[in-house]
Formats: structure tokens, sequence, C-alpha cells
């Protein structure tokens, strides 16, 4: 049964390479791009509570890596995404030790102030040879490997799918054990996860760390999928459009991950539909609505849904 | 390491917040295999005198020697794997977690498996979660708490929660457990029921209990010896029918003794 849904999975995740086309292959492919971002800050806010409001950063980070490596250093496109990943993560430990001291509010100001800091230092005339200055970087897309009879779309999609498959299994197989538990418990009461043994500054630095070096690999793919990086499209909204993507989609949740990336790609546009002068209200209107009817997040919603459908039937419990 | 007698040895613990001296150089011992007791009024400086052995604070003067090795100096987070596990006087459970989740969390200074080996699902990783549920299993049975292992924290009548801490203790099987007022909030029957599960703990387990405790009774039925502080100072250190003779503890309690009454 479990290997008949993996599979299943599995269709339904391949089949929009050839079902959707054009526009909408490439909106499918940036929704796994955001849902990527979305898991790597929900590593570090939603399970081990400490807000980011900053993870455009480390997104537009990641974005330039790979422009960079491929513009400026002929790197192949793939080779790009583990450099990506390990510069965010450098980054994100080292953002992480500051982090140590600040709590709640102050931490979310602090990674505010980076999402803030970060496209500005991407304008900067002293970086202008390598990130292109606010014209950015223009990219050519990954070829099509020879043997592979796919369109360049096609084939894009399904790498993004595979490269945020293996990252989603591996936030998987790290949430279920003591690792997720050490950082739930930094999450709810700190002074007991050290009662019991946890080492909160290393749990939190290395969460930090594994969180940006997700959201970083993201930006990396979302560079390679839109072929173009430039500071205007890694503004401090990204940063809050990620956030409000964690929120709505509920933590702790890799399926949450997904509904709010769909949110965050999705609902600007339906806002722009509803009110071409206004969209920003509608949009407000629409976060709003969907925490109201959702207060802990589409998770959330699923799993009173389960619960409930257990309880209806115990006999299937 | 030879075993030492004392399990716990302090020695001129000395803490002061301010003007404000909690601690003026306590000096006893927790011998090996006993249940102490730590009495004395509110303010006598027993919370403060727990914080230290538990590496919550830094005692200003005074040494703290667990199985003859000083502790003092070390990060709080690594007295869980040297043998210190301890309850809090309010409960402190991770609410977000089952009943379950948190008595596995204590289990974690028994691992060593990091994020990597997690993520990447490797033998070390599977090993950590498998010795950490057999653990598991041996103190739900202990602490009569299997019934409700799936139920989230927050769920739980009082007292049951207070075996979730201890439990979450037990799990990284110390040398030395400190309880913050077990007693506290229970009722009658329920303290009965303590008084047993504390002793079972002791036999099944070995090990050495320090407990802050109120409950007076508790303290006498259950404690081999009874330590008791007043204004920061140890005034009396013996078996529990000593201590309860003894002239300053009453004085302490009670403000003044019969004695007290004639010489005035």
């Amino acid at each position: 049964m479990s290997r008949l849904a993996a599979v299943g999975v599995a269709v339904l995740l391949i089949a929009p390479a050839f079902v959707l086309s054009g526009y909408h292959l490439f909106q499918t492919t940036m929704l796994a791009v955001y849902a990527l971002a979305i898991l790597g800050l929900d590593l570090v806010t939603g399970t081990t509570g400490q807000v980011s409001l900053g993870h455009g950063a480390f997104y537009a980070i990641g974005a330039y890596v790979t422009a960079i490596l491929m513009a400026s250093f002929n790197w192949p496109y793939w080779a790009t995404l583990p450099v990506a990943g390990a510069v965010c993560a450098a980054l994100g430990f080292a953002i992480g030790l500051p982090a140590l001291r600040l709590r709640g509010p102050y931490l979310a100001l602090v990674t505010l102030a980076l999402a803030a800091a970060v496209p500005q230092i991407l304008r900067a005339k002293a970086l202008e040879t390598w990130t292109g200055g606010a014209q950015g970087i223009v990219l050519s897309g990954p070829e099509v490997p020879a043997l592979l009879p796919l369109s360049a779309d096609q084939f894009l999609y399904l790498f993004v799918l595979a490269i945020a498959a293996l990252l989603f299994l591996a936030a998987h197989l790290l949430l279920r054990g003591r690792i997720r538990r050490a950082m739930a418990a930094i999450r709810d009461h700190p002074l007991a996860a050290e009662a019991a043994g946890i080492d909160v500054a290393a749990i939190k630095t290395r969460a930090f760390a594994i969180s940006a070096l997700f959201t970083g690999i993201a930006g990396s793919l979302g560079a390679l999928v839109v072929q173009f990086v430039a500071p205007d499209s890694f503004e401090v909204m990204l940063s809050i459009a990620l956030f409000v993507g964690l929120v709505v989609g509920g933590t702790g949740s890799l399926p949450g991950a997904v509904a709010g990336a769909g949110f965050v790609l999705f609902v600007p546009n339906l806002s722009e539909l509803v009110s071409k002068s206004a969209p920003g209200v509608v949009y407000g209107v629409l976060l709003v609505a969907a925490l109201f009817v959702m207060p802990s997040g589409a998770a959330g919603a699923l799993r009173r849904l389960v619960a409930s459908r257990r309880r209806a039937r115990p006999d299937t419990a | 390491m030879a075993e030492t007698a004392d399990v716990l040895v302090l020695h001129g613990i000395a803490m002061r917040f301010g003007a404000v001296v909690a601690l003026a150089g306590v000096s006893f011992a927790v011998r090996r295999g006993e249940i102490c007791g730590l009495i004395g009024p509110n303010g006598s400086g027993k919370t403060s005198l727990f914080n230290c052995i538990s590496g919550f604070y830094r005692p200003q003067a005074g040494s703290v020697h667990l199985d003859g090795r000083p502790v003092g100096a070390l990060p709080r987070h690594r007295m869980a794997a040297l043998g210190i596990g301890r309850t809090f006087q309010n409960l402190a459970l991770f609410r977000s977690m089952s009943v379950r989740d948190n008595i596995l969390t204590g289990a974690h200074p028994l691992g060593r498996s990091g994020f990597l080996a997690n993520a990447l699902a490797l033998p070390a990783a599977a090993r950590d979660e498998r010795a950490a549920r057999q653990s598991l299993e041996t103190v739900l049975d202990l602490l009569d708490l299997r019934a409700v292992a799936a139920l989230p924290v927050g769920a739980l009548p009082f007292g049951t929660a207070k075996r979730v801490e201890i439990a979450r203790a037990l799990i990284a099987r110390p040398k030395l457990l400190l309880l913050d007022e077990p007693a506290c909030g229970l009722n009658h029957s329920e303290v009965d029921d303590l008084c047993t599960l504390l002793l079972r703990i002791r036999g099944e387990f070995a090990l050495s209990i320090l407990l802050v405790e109120h409950h007076m009774s508790l303290v006498m039925r259950l404690c081999d010896h009874v330590v008791a502080l007043a204004a920061g100072t140890c005034i009396a250190d013996g078996t529990p029918a000593q201590v309860q003779r003894n002239p300053d503890v009453i004085r302490a309690y009670l403000g003044a003794t019969p004695a007290d009454a004639r010489a005035a």
C-alpha cells in the first residue's frame, strides 16, 4: 500500500513535465523552488523557533553563487549547487552565532536587516565585475543531455524536482529522530533542553546553517529557472513572502512547505486578477482569511482533518 | 575510576545576587545510593543551591564534585552526560511533544549522531534511535506511563506530568537525580505513590537522589539523610530524626523553641 502510494506521488510529481507547458510548467517549477526555500526557513523558524525574516538573503546569495560561477567562471550549472549550498551554510552558521544572544523579535529584526542589506551589497560598485551591479546577470539555461528526449523546460522541471525531492527526503530523515527532538526542545523550553543534555548553542547554529543551505540551494535552482539574477528580485519582500509561506503552509510540516509555496506563488497573481489597482489589499485579505480558516496553517488543517476522519471511523485507525 | 563513597561533594558554595547573599558557603555530601533531602524555609537558598549543582548558576566560591571530579566550570548541557539529571520546580516539559518524545529527548546525551548522520540516515543515527527507544520501554514501565505515551503532554494531569519529567531525567541513566519539590501540588495519595516510586527508582537504577522538599512528612519518611538550610547556610546535617530534633531547625521553621522561651 505505501509502495503504491509512493509510486502514485512520484507519478503525480513527474506528470507536470508532460502535461503542462510554457508558463504553467515554469510556475510549477518555481513552486518546487519556493517549497524548498520555505522548507529551509521551516527548519530554523518552525522547528527550532528562531524567527528569521531574512531568508531571502540566503536565497539571493545561492542564486548569485550559481550565476557568478556560470557567467564568470564557466562552471557547469550542476556543479554550482553544492558550492551555493556550502557558501550559504557557512553564512548561516555565522549568522547563527550572534543569533544565540538574540531572542524572538530581536532576532527577527537582525535577520530583516540582513535581508535589507544583501540587495545593496549586490549593487555595490566594488563587486560589479562579478555581480553585474544593478543590471544583474543573464544566464543560459541548462542544456538537455543529448540522450534525453526532453524539451529544455521539461528537463529543467525534472532537474529541480529531483534536487528538491532529495532535499525533502533529507529533511524528512532529519526530522524524525533525535535532532528534531533536540530542535523542538530548544523551541519549547531552552532551559529544560539544556538540563536534558542538549547543547543548545551547537544545535541552534547548525540548524541555522542547514536552513540556509536549503534556502540557498533553492535560490540557486531559482536562478537556473529564471535564468536571470538582479538585486531587484531579492528585496526584503522576498524574505517576507517566504515567512508568509511558512505561516500559511504551517510550520514543522513538509507538505506545509509546498502549500505555503503555492500561496506565495499564486495568491499575488490571483490578487492582481481580482483588482488591478489594489492587489496588495486583496492579498492582505486573502492572507487574513487563510489564517482565520487555518490558524495553524494548511498543515495544521490537514492534521485535524485526518484526526477527525480517524475518530469517525475508529475501525480503520 | 574507583567509586568514591560520596557521589556528590559540595564545598563552600557561595552565591550572591547583588547585595543579597543566597548561599554563604554551603558544604555537604550525598553518599552513593542514598536519598538526601534538602529542607529549609522559603528563601533559605535551596533552589539556588540546586541550580549551582546542575550548572545553571555559577557559584562565586566553592566547588562541586561529582564522583570525585570537579564539575563546577563545565557548561550545563554537559551535566546530563556526566550523570546529573534534574526536574524543575514548575513543570518544564516540551509542550509541543508527546509524552514519548518528551522522554526520548532526555536520551539525547546517550547518542552521538548529528545533523549529517541523521539527514543521510547513516547507521549511527539508527543505532542511537534504537538505543533510545529501548531505554524508553524500561522507563515507561517503571513510571507507569505506557498508557499515556502517545498523548501530548499538555493533556496530562499534573501528577502524571511530573512523572514524565522524572522519566525524562531517568532515561539518561543519571548517577544523581535532582528533584525540585517533587511533591509540590500533589494530593495525599499521590504523595504516597511518589514515595513508593522514588524508592523503586533508587533500587532499579542504583542512583542517588537529592530532593528539595517542603512536604516534611515525605522527607522524614523517604530520606536517609537530611540537610537543612537557613539564610544560605547549612544549619543541620544528619539523619531525619537528628535534623528534626535540631534546635536550630526548629527555630528556623517556627521562629522560637520552648528553650528560647524559657531563656527569655
